[in-house]
């Protein structure tokens, strides 16, 4: 009894014990601040890798690809049985995009993925990324009125309200232009009269007339840049469908084809430092897009799409590059439509597993199924596509976690020395006791009990002050922003407007644990000094 | 100050303490009589009244490669239900002996006895357990425990004799005897206060009750007077007189004022190392 007496009095007027308690408080709440942002970042990237990207995908490398994709999808179907979830087929190819943006045209290397838009978000969370609210429910690749993104001023107009206005501009342009050059033909024409009028008399009027019509030139070289501005030029409309018919852009589209939002798009900061997004393509403006065609050797073809809907997964990297259009389109213009089978050859088959399937032994029985040696496919999972990015991951947390630890080491070197120089100042009582008669034993567990008392509120207040950091994250983010000056999360580099934080319970467990041992270990020795005391020569300590 | 009720309160075996005391004994006994086979002592030589004798006491002290010789064959014997003092000059040994009677130290030869039985050979725990249960000791310096108020120092032995649960099923009882000794000193307007809010008789009064709380065979008093001024002194002496008179507790005290010692009934010189009866 008089241990946890004697534990709970020193922890109440040992103040000293306590300050070196603190860096045991400050080490848990790092480490609980760093695992829980790490794990945030960790579990968004995942997401977001995971979130384009079906589970197990069968892909060729081949030029004209899978050609009977459905004895493949039966093949799965029998190995795998119920743990297939969802199944789809995909064409993935290199291609390059061209769009007009202010009188230029600018062109970018995408990867263009025909999908079939009925099964493909099945397979991954592909649809919940895209923009406008419909297209979240069902994607259809087509152009809607409005309604992309309402949110995102930057965006609006969209859709065919936005095509049509262009389109409009385009007319009045057309129209503005032919205004001027009749005007032009009169004028010339006017003046080719007045020189034959005024030939015989020369007079000092014509350089006045020269310079008018200079003026004029000019006049009209600014109004055709103005426009320019306003729209681009027309482009011009590849033939698709042809048939004669006059294709009119104002209310007729393209094949509808859904862009990565980075490919559309740069984010940046204004005057005022607000971050700004730019959208130099919008759903409604057609894009063209060449792509090899399934010959040998291929050749480029190039299509117009109409840019339907972005998507959004903040994965830069499927952001930047990532072009769908409806498979069949792909398929026809590739030439990889089987008019006899009436089966489309495909490049790759994308599955998604049920819930709980191992992912690696059922890449591995798809392996088995088809083996490298018999067929021309590949079985990868998401997680070797993205493999040496998420290995980084891991190693830079367990690195940071080793690193945290020993801060907490260090603590408990710190406590270490107090508990020496509490056992030296304690040295007459503990005297005291050994004359009363407590054993060993009993002054080493008092000491030791304290150790374990101190480490409990270290490491209880470090949990609670850790937890409180990553409930309020991001209010303090602010605040050091407000102090510094200097952005501590930058929007335009993460996409994130705030910084994911996820806890897990069993981090908290093992860290507080931890943090409870040392402070125990650090105690041991200086209890052991205690209880081996001589009790007349503690007695006699001054 | 009113003792007659207190002092006959401390003849009664009130306290589980006391019981505890019970079940100490034949562990002592056993002890004790394992060792008497073989060192053949001859109790005659002693008499049987004695509480507490040391036979044939050597004790040095290592300083420095050199060591000094406190104790030379010391022969001592506290008579059961008197109050031995021990006078002698600074560094003739007097608080050595009384460490050693106290089980505090070990004598480098010679025995420790107590009621007939020998103590200074048992183990650790065995003497941690007769320091807690029949001994009481108080000293020059009091040596409270700062951290813990004057009830809570009170019952201190109590507390360290006992488990939690026991300490827990007994709590009352200790408290109730806790507040008798402290009446019996007469602190008990004082149970909640620091030794650091108390005078040095006070904190020495503290400490007397502390060393009665387990209802101890003897005291062991080392100069408790030695910081003392005269009045508060003599109150603690008188305070020690009065137990020893009308509870019959045996006391053996160290001090170096010839004065306090001739009021002793036995008397005992510690010079050169050797130990000379006085009275």
């Amino acid at each position: 009894m008089y241990k946890v007496l004697l534990c709970w009095r020193y922890l109440k007027t040992r103040w000293i014990a306590l300050a070196s308690i603190v860096s045991v408080t400050l080490g848990v709440a790092t480490l609980i601040v760093v695992n829980s942002v790490m794990d945030g970042f960790t579990s968004q990237m995942q997401d977001r890798m995971h979130g384009i990207l079906s589970d197990l995908v069968v892909e060729t490398r081949a030029t004209n690809g899978i050609a009977e994709p459905s004895w493949y999808i039966d093949r799965i179907r029998a190995r795998l049985g119920d743990s297939v979830d969802g199944i789809t087929t995909v064409v993935t190819l290199p291609a390059m995009m061209t769009f007009h943006h202010n009188g230029n045209a600018h062109t970018q290397q995408i990867n263009l993925i025909g999908i079939d838009q009925t099964t493909y978000a099945s397979v991954s969370d592909f649809s919940k990324y895209l923009l406008h609210p419909d297209n979240k429910q069902q994607l259809d690749f087509i152009l809607k009125r409005n309604g992309y993104a309402p949110e995102r001023e930057a965006l609006q107009p969209s859709g065919w309200e936005y095509r049509s206005r262009v389109e409009q501009l385009k007319k009045d342009r057309q129209t503005e232009l032919e205004r001027y050059r009749q005007l032009q033909a009169k004028i010339s024409e006017e003046q080719q009269t007045q020189i034959a009028k005024d030939s015989q008399p020369l007079s000092d009027s014509t350089t006045d007339q020269g310079a008018d019509s200079q003026a004029k030139e000019d006049a009209t070289q600014q109004a055709e840049s103005n426009l320019d501005l306003l729209g681009g030029p027309a482009i011009q409309p590849i033939q698709n469908g042809g048939g004669g018919r006059v294709f009119d852009a104002s209310v007729e589209q393209r094949i509808g084809i859904v862009l990565g939002i980075g490919i559309g798009s740069v984010r940046g900061r204004d005057a005022e430092g607000q971050v700004k997004d730019y959208f130099f393509i919008r759903p409604g403006d057609d894009v063209s897009i060449a792509f090899p065609n399934a010959g040998s050797p291929p050749r480029a073809i190039d299509e117009l799409f109409t840019v339907v809907d972005f998507y959004e997964s903040k994965m830069s990297e499927y952001d930047g590059t990532f072009a769908f259009v409806p498979i069949e389109a792909l398929q026809r213009a590739r030439g990889m439509f089987d008019p006899v089978s009436k089966q489309g050859a495909v490049t790759s088959i994308q599955i998604k597993l049920a819930r709980g399937t191992d992912l690696n032994s059922a890449r591995d029985s798809l392996r088995d199924e088809f083996p490298p040696s018999e067929s021309y496919v590949q079985v990868n999972s998401w997680r070797d596509t993205q493999g040496p990015l998420l290995a980084a991951v891991q190693l830079e947390t367990t690195i940071l976690n080793v690193l945290l630890f020993m801060i907490i080491a260090v603590a408990g070197f710190g406590i270490l020395a107090t508990f020496f120089m509490i056992v030296v100042e304690k040295t007459r009582d503990i005297g005291v006791l050994k004359s009363l008669g407590a054993p060993g034993s009993g002054i080493a567990s008092i000491f030791l009990g304290y150790g374990v008392l101190l480490g409990s509120v270290g490491s209880g207040v470090g949990v609670l002050c850790g937890l409180a950091f990553v409930w309020k994250i991001n209010e303090i983010a602010r605040v050091l922003e407000w102090i510094t000056g200097r952005e501590v999360f930058d929007p335009t580099v993460y996409y994130f407007d705030t910084i994911p934080t996820v806890i897990h319970p069993f981090t908290i467990v093992w860290v507080s644990i931890g943090a409870v041992l040392i402070a125990i270990l650090a105690s041991v020795l200086p209890s052991i000094r205690a209880a081996r005391m001589h009790p007349v020569e503690a007695l006699r300590y001054e | 100050m009113n003792n007659s009720t207190p002092a006959k309160s401390l003849a009664k075996p009130i306290t589980s303490a006391a019981n505890q005391l019970r079940v100490v004994r034949p562990e002592t006994d056993n002890e004790s009589g394992h060792a008497e086979k073989t060192h053949s002592t001859s109790p005659q030589s002693f008499s049987s009244e004695s509480m507490v004798d040391a036979r044939g006491v050597t004790k040095s002290y290592r300083r420095h490669k050199t060591s000094v010789a406190v104790l030379k064959g010391v022969d001592f014997s506290a008579e059961h239900g008197k109050m031995t003092a021990i006078v002698g000059q600074s560094g003739s040994g007097k608080s050595t002996l009384l460490h050693l009677l106290g089980t505090l130290d070990r004598p480098d030869s010679g025995e420790i006895h107590f009621a007939n039985q020998r103590i200074d050979n048992l183990p650790a725990r065995k003497r941690d357990a007769f320091r807690n249960q029949q001994l009481g000791m108080i000293f020059q310096f009091y040596h409270l425990l700062p951290e813990l108020t004057l009830l809570e120092n009170v019952i201190a032995p109590a507390m360290i004799g006992q488990s939690i649960l026991s300490y827990f099923r007994n709590r009352s009882s200790i408290l109730k005897r806790a507040k008798e000794l402290a009446e019996m000193v007469g602190l008990s307007h004082r149970l909640n206060h620091k030794p650091s809010q108390l005078s040095g008789g006070e904190m020495q009064r503290t400490a007397i009750a502390r060393a009665l709380i387990t209802d101890p065979k003897l005291l062991l008093a080392d100069e408790p007077t030695g910081n003392l001024d005269q009045e508060s002194g003599q109150s603690i002496l008188q305070l020690l007189r009065n137990l020893n008179q009308e509870s019959g507790l045996t006391i053996v005290m160290v001090t170096h004022d010839e004065n306090i010692a001739m009021q002793c009934d036995a008397l005992v010189r510690l010079k050169g190392g050797k130990v000379e009866r006085l009275k």
